[in-house]
């Protein structure tokens, strides 16, 4: 392998990453405040189709990620409002949610292409690759790793962000707490509905943002059942990376890069079955997370938010 | 409480009022009609494998529109689910069931065991009953074309396919694609990538880049959407498309594409049943027949390649020969088809090696 392919399967695995990460880190911190949302594949998927659409029609890719945004926040608002204000089960309620965005999307899918027609085969703005100027110059990372689009770039900041907010913060424990113990938080006077709305609301705007970047970013452009299952190998990203961004990221490149290098392998000529190396992601993902978080799982009890999915009454005695 | 009743309340006039909606989807009730229902893998809107049976529907309401009233079932997966959808549409009182995908072939069987006065046609199987008929396209013949095309207009004499399923199907694609690419230049070979899906853009982008690194200069496929001729657009690279005239979409770097044509077929075998001489069959039509096609080449391709491919087409129409006519050596050099014989219907249908000049696994 030479530097060429070294750079091209780093570019790609980033790529491919992206959305994933926006996805999981969405999952995490809804879930962290005690709101399971299964419905992450249909509003990936709402999202990359309103993106699209929005974006071929305005001209805008801005305006398309925008309204993938309040789309994704107006999903999970659904959901916020029927779990918890309605108490309605958290799982049956986020598998409508996956079931109606998948449908939703379909169907705009088909029809909001020029003329009401189907919108698959369209070119429209795109978030272009960007490189930085003197980051890109850094040996193998650098074209790589910073010859990516503004999303990815923007993913780089969030991302520690994000785990700082979380591990460091006030308002990190105070969600941290809403979801593992909201009476105790309660007591503590954090408003315990209004976290759960806001931070389930937050994960909806980053799943947007994930459908956004693959019709807008990597795929350039729309295709029926464009996520392909990506919402759910979130959700199960956030149980291996243990509810931690940072472990979510080793996850989403680990997803990503393996699959791209098992392509590269079959590629090269390899005798090795392709039905074994095209498991080989699903596979590999999984056992890292699993050894990384081996230690510490049994210690912290493999750290799930303790009220994950049950909902919280105020005047209930446990 | 109040609310909670008012909630309720709201809730059941939301599911009624989608109930009501619904109902009035399905085959409409004018009785005189012949009612011919088709079931999708997918939605006609992804402009591959299912775009490609709609528009043969579409030319079924304009040729017979008068006497067919039609409908569909889009998006029904294959296996078990497909059966309840096979006898939704018969429920509903289809007369005649398309069911257009592989995966149908075991539930449309049931049903049309306990449906013995529906017709039902199958496409890509081969399982019949008495009211159950299967039908498909010799789409090697339009693939050797466009692998004529590949050949000549490949330069490093490496070409990337990205895969399906290691099923026959799927490798006689790719040999005849590799017999007319190695006809034209017998140096170049045919690097094969296995994606495990029909229907994945990201996966089928992703086998394309990974070719596309390896060094090759021409992308043909066996999948169901345009990515890895977006991918290969994006890297300036040729390729050869699938299913639809994906130069449509993508552009002139598409040199053809091989594609389904199914209206001929749907319009013929609707009208024997009209006239009451339908009888069941296995239907598997070439290039003479129409179900399968070469695409219009691109303006990039040379004058001198289409007047081979023009050449080649006919020989293959005038039934003087056939793609799978030795000699042909398997992947190791070894003699698999011996001069002067042709493969039968039967050893195509389950073919299950490669030809020489493909680089990948069996499996």
């Amino acid at each position: 392998m030479n530097e060429a392919m070294i750079v091209s399967l780093l570019t790609i695995t980033i790529r491919a990453g992206v959305s994933l990460l926006y996805a999981t880190l969405g999952e995490i911190f809804t879930e962290r405040s005690g709101i399971l949302n299964l419905g992450v594949e249909g509003i990936m998927m709402t999202g990359a189709a309103t993106a699209f659409a929005v974006a071929f029609h305005s001209d805008s890719a801005w305006l398309g990620l925008g309204v993938a945004m309040l789309v994704g926040a107006m999903m999970s608002f659904t959901h916020a409002f029927l779990t918890i204000t309605l108490r309605a089960d958290q799982v049956v309620t986020g598998l409508a949610l996956t079931l109606f965005g998948t449908g939703l999307a379909s169907f705009m899918g088909q029809r909001l292409g020029p003329g009401g027609e189907t919108m698959v085969g369209l070119q429209g703005p795109v978030f272009p690759r960007i490189p930085i100027p003197v980051l890109e110059d850094i040996p193998i990372l650098g074209p790589s790793m910073f010859n990516q689009d503004v999303l990815a770039y923007a993913l780089y900041l969030l991302l520690p962000l994000m785990w700082f907010y979380l591990r460091k913060t006030q308002p990190g424990l105070h969600l941290r707490a809403v979801g593992d113990n909201p009476a105790a938080a309660d007591v503590l006077g954090v408003p315990v509905k209004l976290s759960r709305y806001l931070y389930t609301i937050f994960g909806g705007c980053l799943m947007g943002v994930a459908g956004a970047h693959l019709s807008m970013a990597y795929l350039q452009g729309w295709a029926q059942n464009i996520t392909g299952g990506r919402g759910w190998i979130a959700i199960a990203l956030v149980i291996f990376a243990t509810w931690d961004p940072l472990r979510a990221a080793v996850g989403a490149l680990l997803f990503g890069g393996i699959n791209a290098l098992q392509f590269r392998l079959q590629a090269a000529g390899t005798t090795i079955p392709s039905s074994f190396l095209n498991m080989m992601p699903y596979f590999f993902t999984i056992l890292v997370l699993v050894l990384i978080t081996w230690g510490e799982a049994v210690r912290k009890r493999l750290g799930a938010p303790a009220a994950l999915g049950i909902p919280y009454i105020r005047e209930e005695k446990h | 409480m109040e609310s909670k009743k008012i909630w309720i309340l709201l809730s059941l006039l939301l599911v009624a009022v989608l109930v009501a909606t619904g109902c009035q989807a399905g085959p409409g009730a004018e009785e005189d009609e012949l009612q011919v229902a088709f079931i999708y893998i997918g939605q006609p809107g992804d402009l591959g494998w299912t775009y490609e049976h709609e528009q043969g529907r579409l030319m079924v309401e304009e040729e017979l529109g008068d006497q067919v009233n039609t409908s569909t079932v889009p998006d029904v997966p294959e296996g078990p689910d497909a059966e309840k959808s096979i006898r939704d549409v018969v429920n509903q009182g289809a007369d005649v069931v398309f069911t257009t995908s592989f995966g149908y072939m075991d539930p449309t069987l049931t049903v049309a065991q306990d449906n013995p006065e529906v017709i039902f046609e199958h496409c890509s199987g081969y399982k019949t009953n008495d009211n159950m008929a299967t039908y498909f396209g010799r789409m090697y013949q339009p693939r050797y074309l466009s692998g004529l095309v590949a050949g000549r207009m490949t330069e490093n004499n490496q070409i990337g396919y990205v895969a399906a399923f290691p099923i026959p199907e799927v490798l006689r694609g790719i040999n005849a694609f590799t017999l007319g690419v190695r006809e034209v230049n017998p140096e170049a070979t045919v690097n094969v990538v296995w994606t495990n899906t029909w229907y994945d853009p990201v996966k089928e982008r992703e086998a394309a880049q990974a070719l596309l690194d390896e060094g090759v200069d021409m992308i043909a496929q066996h999948q169901d959407t345009t990515e890895p001729q977006k991918a290969a657009k994006e890297a300036g690279v040729l390729s050869i498309g699938y299913d639809s005239d994906m130069a449509q979409f993508v552009g002139d770097t598409v040199l053809t594409s091989p594609v389904w044509n199914w209206g001929t077929y749907y319009v013929d075998t609707i009208q024997e049943i009209l006239d009451d001489t339908w009888e069941p069959h296995q239907f598997w039509g070439g290039l003479e027949s129409d179900v399968v096609k070469l695409a219009d080449l691109s303006p990039k391709v040379p004058d001198d390649v289409a007047e081979k491919v023009d050449e080649e087409r006919s020989r293959i129409i005038d039934t003087e020969w056939d793609v799978f006519c030795g000699p042909i050596n398997g992947q190791d050099g070894s003699e698999m088809v011996a001069e002067g014989e042709c493969m039968t219907d039967e050893d195509m249908l389950s073919m299950d090696w490669f030809v020489e000049g493909v680089e990948g696994t069996l499996e």
